[in-house]
């Protein structure tokens, strides 16, 4: 492309080709959308192939970036800034670029990483698909648009891949669009995080307009990532006021975007897209935008939101983090959809990123970004495998799920690697990178969000326990018991990934009953739980590793506020840890109580007990909020607020203009009887010679109506001229 | 303002060409429809390669000044001269207007309105163009104002005898509503004229915007403040803004496809181009004491639009609405008075004009098929004729401000522009209008996405769902559940509507392929617009101290 040389042009020093290339990364992903799009149906593999080879294409080239990168950092962290002018207009110059430091490194190859990984899976599990050329085309521009935000040089384009993400959501959420659940979820997913773009929108414009002229100092604008951190950080006359809304207006887009309470309804919902859809978007992509954001400019939050003053107890990102991971965590408790399950999982986990960033451990909640990738992607690709394999396609842990573990023991195995490194279980990577935003909110003084940490890491424990438990232990029930009942798929409001989509093949799974999937799902599976058990070691602070702050972090480099580190002790961790325990321990005591096959005195507690079962039911219509959106907002706007507008237009404004149209009839009328036969013939005509020509051309039309109109229009016209030209003299 | 004298006859037959075709037709027996056809695509093609031959010949170093300028007295009496130029602001509309009236007379190829008639549908579709070019070129008031009115007449025929329903009432309010504007606008510019010849030398005063622009600050505050209003009724009436709008939802709704197309993509742009070529340059004190009640009603526009959209339940008239509000980012951006807000507006325009233009086309052709618009009764067109379906989906999501395709290049600069107007303008005012304003991109994915969920997505309506398949006899191309590969391949002609429901022809593919590409370009390389409007808003703009 044309960009590729001049920013080879512009390059003011050359730090090897992979970094000054890096901006290819998303560009082959772009294109290869293009090509699926337009020739995907006549390839041998139906564009599949295209898909998989340019993520892979993009992997090699990140991988690429990331050992220029560690190599570089030996000796300077100055990201590499390329950019070329995109467009301008009224001196404001809109630039495309990259933006490559250790942040957007770590980002490039995980999302690259995990992309790959999940297309390999999607061969199989889409296999005999009806748009399965579209689903590769929509994946495929799916990770180019999350690849192209994080290695944004500046706002606009941070922008550009935030929306593109936000279509293809709407795009692999909507797959299956004949069910109306899955058109409607897509659609929630989209206003959901289009409500959150307000901030996006208006922070943008705050932040450009408050950095703008400390930019130009430097050559650049207030939307150039750099130049906006530089400002948070540096500029003592930047106004408090300005930081301080610009950081909340952003916060506002990243609610949206990452899940965040109350903007988090859409993340469950979201499920009714293919199960590679789901991990992919849950993992890497999507929802960790918003915590991206938060970390990109994170010297804005951290100056706009005075995180880290000496005596601060809550700052809004905290508070907004904080209440997420308890609330998306209590209501995991009550889902009976496996992947439901796991999407309230991811909310509560990216709760626990964004509280990380919001008490200062900058740097543990990065790695908790890059740590939940794994183990979150190989939860939901292993929910998957069940599902293909081992329940015929239903996702309902209750009805058809249970001792799978005998039969998939790859995928049990797998998934319950991934299980304990998400409850953080020690040696597993969850720990390394909860532990550390639990330990550092203690140190930081934030003591409310250590405690919510830990309450949060019980809880976590507690509900993957019930769920590895109905999954994968106790009786196998329904579909994983062999039983093939139809009306599985007819419970209207969970039907997932339906059954007609795989009526192609059906006939072998309906008979096999459960078994273990094929290597194309397990493959990607047992890579991803190797990572999941391992990944945490690349900064495990009781062993004194700190590759991953050595290689990618930028915390302490400039721009970069200060931060205060816990050092790790074995005794800080020891309330998790313990807590940890007791979750699993109780949790495996009710659900082998609840859900096993002897009596026990806590079944149909939620039935006898009566505060008992009003707490079930509200974690049931989880706190109303979908009602409240749907049911309130969502429907008042809609019908009762759009319908009175509508009446008003009508009814009032038009009505108006009717009547004048009317009067103007029958004044014109009037005149005409009374005046202009009677009195002065043409006096009216008379008053202009624009009102003549128009007036004959129109006369053989609407019977003289026109005329009478236009006439008298420009009479009055002419009037008034003369009484403005009379007043203004 | 200094312009550059050459090619100067250029401009004329770029406007006029078209009645040289209108002169051919007369004489063309009414029956011999596929000869109207050709000549009038021929004529409407060659004034196209007239407007490429200017856009090769246009000096894009320099847009700021005035090109292929030529000036001619013409009333000597009140001194209004035939004087016409091309300069940045009026470049992109301009073209737009040509490649709007090609594209439609190719779409008309088998698409001509009952109760038929091709030769006079065409002969007004000519004379339209002649009005459109001739508004954007005019650097006379009263040669603008004649323009200005000469497309309300092919428009009114239009819709009155080529409409649907309702077309008497639509046809009349339109005309009526926008020649009341026009009046005062004369009005107003009578006024200027009278008001400025007081403060120069005796025998100089002229029409001359340039000029008028030059000597509009002699005027007093007041004085400009009274002007403004008369032309601020006369271009809100055509943008439409709120609350001028009422008789744009009815004109749209009856006017045949064509007529849509183009009152979407052209006429509405005569308002907002009068705001920037006329009313604020000239008037610049009274723009400035204006600005917020236009920046006011511009946000009203956005979410009373938006509002009525989701009220509807026709979807031509849903995209009818939908103008509303998109016109109302448009003019947001012109009542902050900045560069940016200025360039975004004209981007707005054109590209509010290609994407809207597009939604009118699927509107119409979606009707053919269907002889319905009503949303409830559609659905499953994905499923029905998968192509038509897709192309909905781009112009729906590009009409929503999808980064990466034209229309957010309008939107999102005019609301960021809004946090900073120009000097003097009460800041906090306008920064409410922007988180308004932004709201509005929240409703405007609201009305369309759901629209495009209940038109498109689901199974095909009962009623519907047999006519896709294709009968037994009929055509044989099945696309209902396998065929949706994108290949253009799909030329099959079909001469009869035999009621069922088949995918983009021939016709419709080749008159919007050239939209379509068109929102992606300038999504992908707004520069290639900005470009060339840009130097020439810094001069209007000039005024405010931002040049």
């Amino acid at each position: 492309m044309l960009a590729a040389e001049q920013v080879a042009e512009h390059a003011a020093e050359h730090v090897g080709w992979f970094l000054d290339h890096a901006f290819l990364i998303p560009l082959v992903p772009a294109v290869a959308f293009a090509i699926i799009i337009l020739v995907g149906k006549r390839l041998p593999m139906k564009g599949s192939e295209v898909g998989v080879a340019s993520i892979f294409a993009s992997l090699v080239l990140a991988v690429g970036v990331a050992y220029q990168w560690i190599e570089r950092s030996h000796t300077t962290v100055e990201p590499v800034i390329r950019k070329v002018v995109w467009w301008q207009s009224g001196g404001v110059e809109f630039s495309v670029g990259q933006h490559i430091d250790g942040l957007s490194v770590v980002m490039l190859l995980l999302v690259a990483f995990i992309s790959t990984l999940v297309q390999i899976y999607s061969l199989e599990y889409l296999r005999g698909d009806r748009r399965y050329t579209h689903f590769f085309a929509a994946l495929t521009l799916f990770s180019g648009g999350m690849l192209m935000m994080v290695l944004a040089e500046n706002m606009v384009q941070l922008i550009l891949g935030w929306e593109i993400m936000g279509l293809c959501s709407f795009m692999l959420i909507g797959h299956w669009w004949e069910e109306e659940t899955n058109s409607r979820a897509a659609l929630k997913a989209f206003w959901t995080v289009r409500v959150g773009d307000i901030g996006l929108l208006v922070g943008t414009g705050i932040v450009f307009f408050g950095a703008s002229a400390f930019a130009q100092e430097s050559g650049s604008n207030g939307f150039s990532i750099a130049a906006i951190n530089e400002w948070a950080l540096n500029d003592t006359s930047a106004s408090r006021t300005v930081l301080l809304w610009g950081s909340v207006a952003l916060f506002i887009a990243c609610i949206g975007k990452s899940g965040q309470f109350p903007l988090h309804t859409w993340l469950p919902d979201a499920m009714a897209g293919p199960t590679p859809v789901s991990s992919l978007l849950h993992s890497s992509t999507m929802v960790v935008a918003g915590v991206f954001l938060v970390a990109r400019l994170y010297p804005l939050f951290h100056t706009g939101l005075d995180i880290n003053v000496a005596g601060q107890q809550f700052n809004l990102i905290a508070v907004i983090g904080g209440i997420t991971i308890i609330i998306a965590a209590a209501l995991a408790f009550v889902q009976t959809d496996i992947k439901k399950v796991l999407a309230y999982s991811t909310v509560s986990q990216l709760g626990y990123m964004m509280m990380g960033l919001g008490v200062g451990a900058f740097t543990p909640a990065v790695f908790h970004v890059f740590t939940h990738a794994f183990f979150k992607c190989c939860l939901f690709l292993c929910a998957g495998s069940v599902a293909h394999s081992g329940s015929h396609h239903s996702f309902e842990m209750k009805k058809d799920m249970g001792g799978l573990a005998r039969k998939m023991p790859i995928t049990a195995a797998c998934w319950i690697i991934s299980t304990l490194a998400l409850c953080g279980v020690p040696f597993f990577s969850g720990f390394f990178s909860k532990d550390e935003i639990i330990d550092n909110a203690h140190h930081n003084g934030y003591t409310v969000f250590w405690i919510v940490g830990l309450v949060g890491a019980f809880m976590t424990t507690a509900y993957m326990t019930r769920a590895t438990y109905l999954t994968f232990f106790g009786v196998a029930r329904g579909a994983a018991a062999g039983v093939h009942h139809d009306d599985s798929h007819a419970v209207a409001h969970d039907v997932h990934d339906t059954h007609d989509v795989h009526d192609a093949n059906d006939a072998h799974d309906a008979h096999a009953g459960p078994h273990e999937s094929p290597a194309l799902i397990t493959v990607p599976l047992v890579i991803l739980a190797v990572l999941a058990l391992t990944a945490g070691y690349l900064n495990a602070a009781p062993f004194h590793l700190e590759k991953f702050t050595e290689w990618f972090a930028t915390e302490g480099r400039e721009p970069f506020p200060e931060l205060a580190h816990a050092t790790f002790e074995w005794v800080n961790a020891m309330p998790s840890i313990v807590l940890v325990a007791a979750g699993f321990i109780v949790s495996l005591f009710i659900s082998r109580g609840l859900y096993g096959e002897k009596a026990f005195f806590l079944k149909g507690i939620t039935k006898r007990s009566r505060p008992l079962r009003a707490g079930y039911t509200f974690l049931y219509n989880k706190y109303y909020l979908d009602a409240l959106y749907e049911n309130v907002i969502v429907r008042a706007v809609a019908y009762p607020i759009s319908k009175a507008t509508y009446w008003i237009n009508q009814n009032v404004i038009d009505r108006t203009v009717d009547q004048v149209g009317l009067t103007g009839q029958s004044v014109g009328n009037w005149v005409y009887r009374n005046i202009d036969q009677r009195v002065v013939d043409g006096a009216v005509n008379g008053s202009g010679a624009a009102a003549r020509g128009t007036g004959s051309a129109l006369r053989p039309i609407q019977s003289g109506k026109v005329n009478q109109y236009g006439a008298l229009l420009f009479g009055a016209a002419a009037i008034g001229a003369l009484v403005l030209v009379i007043v203004n003299t | 303002m200094e312009v550059l004298r050459t090619n100067n006859a250029l401009l004329t037959i770029g406007t006029f060409l078209p009645l040289v075709g209108v002169l051919v037709m007369m004489f063309v027996p009414k029956g011999k429809e596929l000869l109207h056809k050709q000549i009038a695509l021929l004529t409407a093609v060659a004034t196209l390669l007239v407007g490429i031959y200017s856009l090769t010949k246009f000096n894009y170093g320099s847009s700021e000044k005035l090109q292929f300028f030529a000036d001619t007295s013409w009333i000597k009496v009140i001194h209004s001269n035939y004087t016409v130029g091309l300069d940045g602001l009026s470049l992109p509309l301009y073209i737009l207007s040509m490649v709007v009236t090609v594209l439609v007379m190719i779409y008309s190829w088998d698409h001509i309105p009952s109760p038929g008639n091709p030769k006079a549908f065409l002969i007004l579709m000519l004379v339209l163009q002649v009005g459109m070019a001739g508004t954007f070129v005019a650097q006379d008031l009263i040669l603008f104002f004649v323009f200005f009115e000469l497309v309300l007449l092919p428009m009114y025929f239009m819709i009155g005898v080529w409409g649907g329903e309702d077309r008497q009432y639509a046809s009349l309010k339109f005309f009526l509503y926008t020649m009341f504007g026009s009046a005062l606008m004369l009005v107003a510019f009578l006024a200027l004229y009278f008001q400025v010849s007081g403060k120069v030398p005796a025998g100089e005063a002229s029409f001359n915007i340039a000029y008028l622009a030059e000597h509009g600050g002699l005027l007093g505050r007041s004085v400009q403040i009274w002007i403004f209003a008369g032309m601020f009724i006369g271009f809100a009436v055509k943008v439409p803004m709120f609350p001028f709008h009422t008789w744009l939802p009815d004109a749209h709704t009856q006017a045949p496809t064509q007529g849509s197309v183009i009152l979407a993509a052209i006429l509405l742009k005569l308002g907002t181009y009068g705001f920037v070529r006329i009313a604020i340059p000239i008037l610049p004190v009274a723009a400035k004491a204006w600005a917020p009640w236009i920046g006011g009603l511009a946000v009203i526009g956005i979410i009373y639009g938006a509002l009525g959209c989701l009220a509807q339940t026709d979807m031509k008239r849903l995209i009818a609405f939908s103008s509303v509000a998109h016109m109302g980012f448009v003019m947001l951006g012109i009542s902050t008075l900045t560069p940016l807000g200025f360039n975004a507006a004209i981007f707005g325009m054109v590209a509010h004009g290609l994407i809207t233009g597009m939604l009118f086309f699927v509107a119409g052709s979606v009707k053919d098929r269907y002889h319905t618009l009503e949303i409830k009764r559609l659905g499953g067109m994905l499923i029905s004729m998968p192509r038509m379906g897709w192309i909905l989906g781009f112009c729906v999501m590009a009409s929503l401000g999808l980064p990466g395709l034209a229309g957010f290049w309008g939107e999102f600069p005019a609301i960021i522009s809004a946090y900073s107007p120009a000097a003097g303008l009460n800041h906090n005012v306008f920064r409410v209008f922007m988180v308004i304003a932004a709201l509005g991109t929240v409703l405007a994915a609201g009305y369309l996405l759901w629209m495009f969920q209940r038109v498109a997505f689901g199974q095909p309506k009962a009623e519907f769902a047999g006519a896709s398949t294709g009968h037994p006899d009929g055509h044989g191309h099945g696309h209902a559940a396998q065929g949706d590969d994108h290949g253009h391949d799909d030329a099959h002609d079909h001469d009869d509507h035999s009621g069922d429901i088949h995918d983009v022809t021939f016709f419709e593919w080749v008159a919007w392929t050239p939209f379509l590409l068109a929102i992606v370009v300038f999504g992908v390389y707004p520069q290639l617009m900005f470009k060339i409007i840009d130097p020439a808003v810094n001069l209007t703009l000039k005024a405010f101290g931002q040049g």
